[in-house]
């Protein structure tokens, strides 16, 4: 389904209702912390200053997608308004943490560790793939409209299917394979210890494969993640020779390498900053190199 | 068991898909068994993916594993056993050659070997890292070993609870299986293991509101284990990790000041040195050393905005921190908006680690036959009254490839360790300003009432098996019938903010006996207050708001064991320290806590240390650095 629902103006929900209600908590609560820093802080005025600067806004304002297949009230998409208490350093998804906890606990999304590496919040905020742990709420403009991942099904608000990318994942082989396994350490030189190192990052939190526009019209294509993990072990010299050339079939098949079209929205939205284009674009100059066929 | 509850079989089920998991399920899988894991998040979310500083082990020359042994030893202030201690320093070269075998990106030398760094107490540079992602890297390489082995995985499965047998003596029962949610669509299964089910759920760091933790370390195997009826062992050691970011609690790893990063107070002064805390070691020393250090420069009113000291890399070099921390500069500019090539980096200690848990022995089995822990949320115990930094990941993966190997029926021979109460075990007490335990949650009870099921030959037959499990399945199904039916009381946010915020005032660093009483007293409200909790999403798809409940509950046994531990502990000794006590004492304390659910009224009781090496007796010295 598509997420891009026309936004309705639809009567309050209950969550716009306990927003109001509890807005006032928090905010006095803030207020008093407010006053008590100013009381101590004459040495501090400046930074004061600009710390009330940046509480001016008092609330962020989040529109959030919110769909349910089993609920009547939210079978049918829509967008909910979530006013939330600003605080220095505000993440996204300490603001959708907040609105659950404090306004609406069905409020849906997958997190786990706020720090970048488990790959579960990828989500669409403002128009692109972010995570929402990674993305400060000062960074954006408002209201922020926080959606799931696009071109992916969705199971419930922000949460959507992976089973399809962790097929594409699991499909290149994605595993140390060497022809040979020496007895003690296996050395590996520094240098090809670099080439891998921006490939192993992925965390495989699917903001590439949404960001796709090939991937959106061709479900067998595997992908920046899967073509990236493919290049991680292929361009492993631990492997041996025999390996890469397997390796090299499994990416030029019908929806592998080829298919990219070098638009870069991959490299773009990549919150681990993998070069995942250049990672395509080698391939298929080493794929060349080896004068194989190809489609 | 209703009628159309799926049951799925296997011979080896593990809990939890993190270093410890996935090792165990390698390990199970290659000894011949069928194995699944089922975890309540896909196996490349786990925790163990945040880890960045390393994997000790003795492999390179001018190093051996009785050296490692030692530092350990003495770094678990004389509480760690010996017998768990010497498997770990033994094992862990040969596990991390085989990690290396199966791809691990290590950082390198020029000549092409593993890389190995100093850490903290450590008297030899025994950290091999990969980067300062270690943990990351860790994850993604044993993952890959179960996907190439077809291992089944249940992911998005909340495990509920276990099902255990409920013979008087938690040393008769056994476990059969599992109780699982598949968190999609909210469907309710038995999970049936022949040989037996391997706790690897990770920490309890969510007890604590700042934290280096993941949401999801809920303490579910701890808790579930527990109240099974396996003694929970030495929570009160908790370590609080120096360097955390003041905003967030992300965590900055300890390869910062092992590669040389310096902590510098308000005034520029070089404390750790220059204030007296550890004249030889300075910033590497042990992590509650560094940890209190902080915390004493701040109330001293030499903190930065009274909160937090600088940890300070800029002198490493710009080359030298892209080759080896380049992650430390992504985390610091994301998430405290502070460039580390340019500026110090405002850290303060955060919860970070439990070194307490399931009391299991050297296989990892506890005393209940067939329910195994390994990793964080197990007590072996390794790591004592202060983990090392570099420990947890070889603890992971050589522990979690022993739990496996021992759950897939391989002989590893008589275990040193015991488990369990053995009928002459010391009894303790605490002198709680409330009652402890269980206050009286409503609907589908674990294993702590209904009928008493006793095989008349002491031993479960498989028919047994399966009704245990099916009992099991049907208490949770009525649980979650009464949760999701029930529309008004609490909600689980409401009390786990007030546990959080509690442990993280009363039960922190540094800890007061009125304080840990005034936290036991908010447990006791949130205990409360639980029985009458709610689920407010109406949905069986996805349903956050009832796994969250479940893990609430766990979360308050674990803040509960933790606290009791810490206010019965009349000592100072690792992360524990008491304001009313500042000495360790060994002739009174040289000994493990154990807390036994006692079917909701916990009982403290307390066994010796097991200090007899292979080769040597430790004898408990002074701690400095």
């Amino acid at each position: 389904m598509s997420t891009q629902v026309p936004e309705q103006q639809a009567e309050e929900t209950e969550a716009e209702q306990s927003a109001q209600a509890h807005e006032q908590t928090p905010q006095q609560k803030r207020q008093d912390k407010k006053r008590e820093r100013q009381e101590d802080a004459a040495k501090r005025l400046q930074e004061e200053e600009q710390r009330r600067e940046m509480d001016a806004d008092d609330t962020y304002h989040l529109k959030v997608f919110r769909f349910d297949p089993e609920v009547a009230a939210k079978q049918e998409p829509r967008f909910d308004d979530f006013y939330v208490p600003f605080e220095k350093g505000m993440t996204v998804l300490d603001a959708l943490m907040y609105a659950r906890d404090h306004y609406d606990s069905s409020l849906t999304f997958r997190h786990s560790c706020r720090q970048a590496v488990c790959g579960s919040d990828a989500l669409f905020v403002n128009g692109s793939q972010r995570l929402g742990c990674q993305t400060q709420l000062s960074d954006l403009e408002e209201p922020v409209r926080i959606e799931p991942l696009p071109h992916q099904d969705v199971v419930k608000d922000l949460v959507v299917d992976m089973e399809h990318f962790y097929e594409q994942m699991h499909s290149v082989q994605p595993y140390f394979d060497p022809e040979e396994t020496p007895e003690g350490e296996q050395r590996q030189s520094k240098e090809n210890h670099e080439k891998i190192k921006m490939s192993t990052r992925c965390i495989w939190c699917a903001a590439c494969m949404s960001s796709c526009n090939i991937a959106a019209g061709d479900n067998e294509y595997l992908g920046p993640a899967a073509i990236n993990k493919a290049y991680r072990f292929a361009m492993d010299e631990r492997e041996g020779e025999n390996r890469m050339q397997e390796r090299m079939e499994i990416v030029e098949q019908n929806h592998g390498v080829w298919r990219c079209q070098t638009q870069f929205s991959c490299t773009n939205v990549c919150p681990k900053d993998i070069p995942l284009t250049e990672h395509i674009q080698e391939l298929k100059r080493e794929a060349v190199k080896r004068n194989l066929k190809f489609w | 068991m209703s009628t159309n509850t799926t049951m799925y079989e296997h011979d080896v089920l593990v809990v939890g898909a993190g270093g410890a998991g996935l090792r165990a399920a390698v390990a199970a899988h290659e000894a011949g068994a069928d194995v699944a894991m089922v975890t309540k998040l896909h196996p490349v979310r786990s925790h163990t993916g945040a880890a960045e500083g390393g994997i000790n082990a003795a492999l390179r020359e001018g190093d051996s594993w009785d050296l490692h042994a030692y530092d350990t030893m003495k770094g678990s202030d004389y509480l760690g056993d010996a017998a768990a201690i010497e498997t770990l320093a033994k094992d862990a070269p040969d596990e991390v050659i085989q990690i290396e075998h199966w791809g691990m990106p290590f950082s390198r030398e020029d000549d092409g070997r593993v890389s190995q760094r100093p850490f903290g107490g450590l008297s030899f540079p025994r950290t091999t890292y990969a980067g300062a992602e270690t943990g990351h890297h860790l994850l993604h390489t044993l993952y890959e070993q179960v996907v190439k082995r077809g291992i089944t995985v249940y992911d998005e499965w909340y495990v509920m609870n276990v099902a255990v047998t409920d013979e008087q003596d938690p040393r008769d029962r056994s476990c059969h299986g599992v109780v699982a949610y598949d968190v999609q669509t909210g469907e309710i299964a038995g999970f049936k293991a022949s040989g037996g089910v391997i706790l690897a759920t990770g920490g309890p760091g969510q007890a604590f509101d700042h934290t280096t933790n993941a949401v999801s370390c809920t303490g579910d195997g701890q808790a579930m284990a527990y109240r099974a009826g396996v003694p929970m062992e030495d929570m009160e050691f908790v370590q609080f990790h120096p360097t955390t970011l003041p905003s967030t609690g992300v965590l900055i790893s300890e390869g910062v000041r092992g590669e040389g990063g310096i902590l510098y107070n308000k005034d520029g002064e070089r404390f750790m040195f220059e204030h007296g805390y550890a004249n030889n070691d300075g910033e590497l020393a042990s992590r509650d050393v560094v940890a209190r250090a902080e915390l004493t420069e701040v109330n001293e009113g030499r903190g930065i905005e009274d909160e937090y000291v600088h940890l300070d890399m800029r002198h490493l070099g710009e080359e030298r921190i892209l080759d080896r921390l380049e992650n430390i500069l992504h985390l610091a500019r994301d998430f405290e908006g502070v460039n580390g090539l340019e500026e110090p980096m405002p850290v303060k200690p955060g919860q970070h680690y439990e070194m307490g848990g399931i009391e299991t022995d050297e296989h990892g089995e506890t005393c209940i036959s067939g329910l195994y822990a390994a990793g964080e949320c197990a007590c072996v115990s390794v790591h004592g009254s202060n983990r090392l930094g570099g420990n947890a990941l070889p603890e992971l993966i050589v522990f979690g490839k022993r739990a496996g190997l021992h759950a897939a029926g391989q002989d590893l021979g008589e275990p040193t360790l015991t488990t369990g109460r053995t009928g002459d075990e010391e009894i303790g007490e605490v002198d709680s300003p409330v009652t402890l335990g269980e206050a009286g949650i409503t609907a589908g009870p674990a294993t702590d009432g209904g009928e008493r099921d006793r095989a008349a030959d002491g031993g479960a037959t498989l028919a047994d098996a399966d009704a245990i499990i099916s009992r099991a399945v049907d208490r949770e199904v009525e649980r979650v019938e009464y949760l999701m039916n029930k529309d008004t009381g609490v909600q689980h946010a409401e009390i786990r903010a007030k546990v959080q915020k509690a442990m993280t005032r009363w039960v922190n660093v540094f800890r007061e006996e009125e304080g840990l009483k005034k936290a036991l007293e908010v447990i006791r409200e949130a205990r409360e207050e639980y029985a009458d909790v709610y689920v407010a999403d109406p949905s069986k798809t996805f349903n956050t708001d009832l796994q969250m409940t479940y893990e609430t509950r766990n979360v308050i046994d674990v803040a509960e064991a933790i606290t009791v531990g810490a206010l019965a502990r009349e000592e100072f000794r690792g992360a524990h320290w008491r304001k009313e006590h500042q000495e360790r004492k060994d002739d009174e304390w040289l000994k493990h806590t154990l807390l036994d659910w006692n079917e909701g009224s916990p009982q403290l009781y307390y066994k010796p240390v097991d200090l007899q090496g292979e080769e040597k007796e430790y004898e408990p010295k002074e701690r400095s650095y």
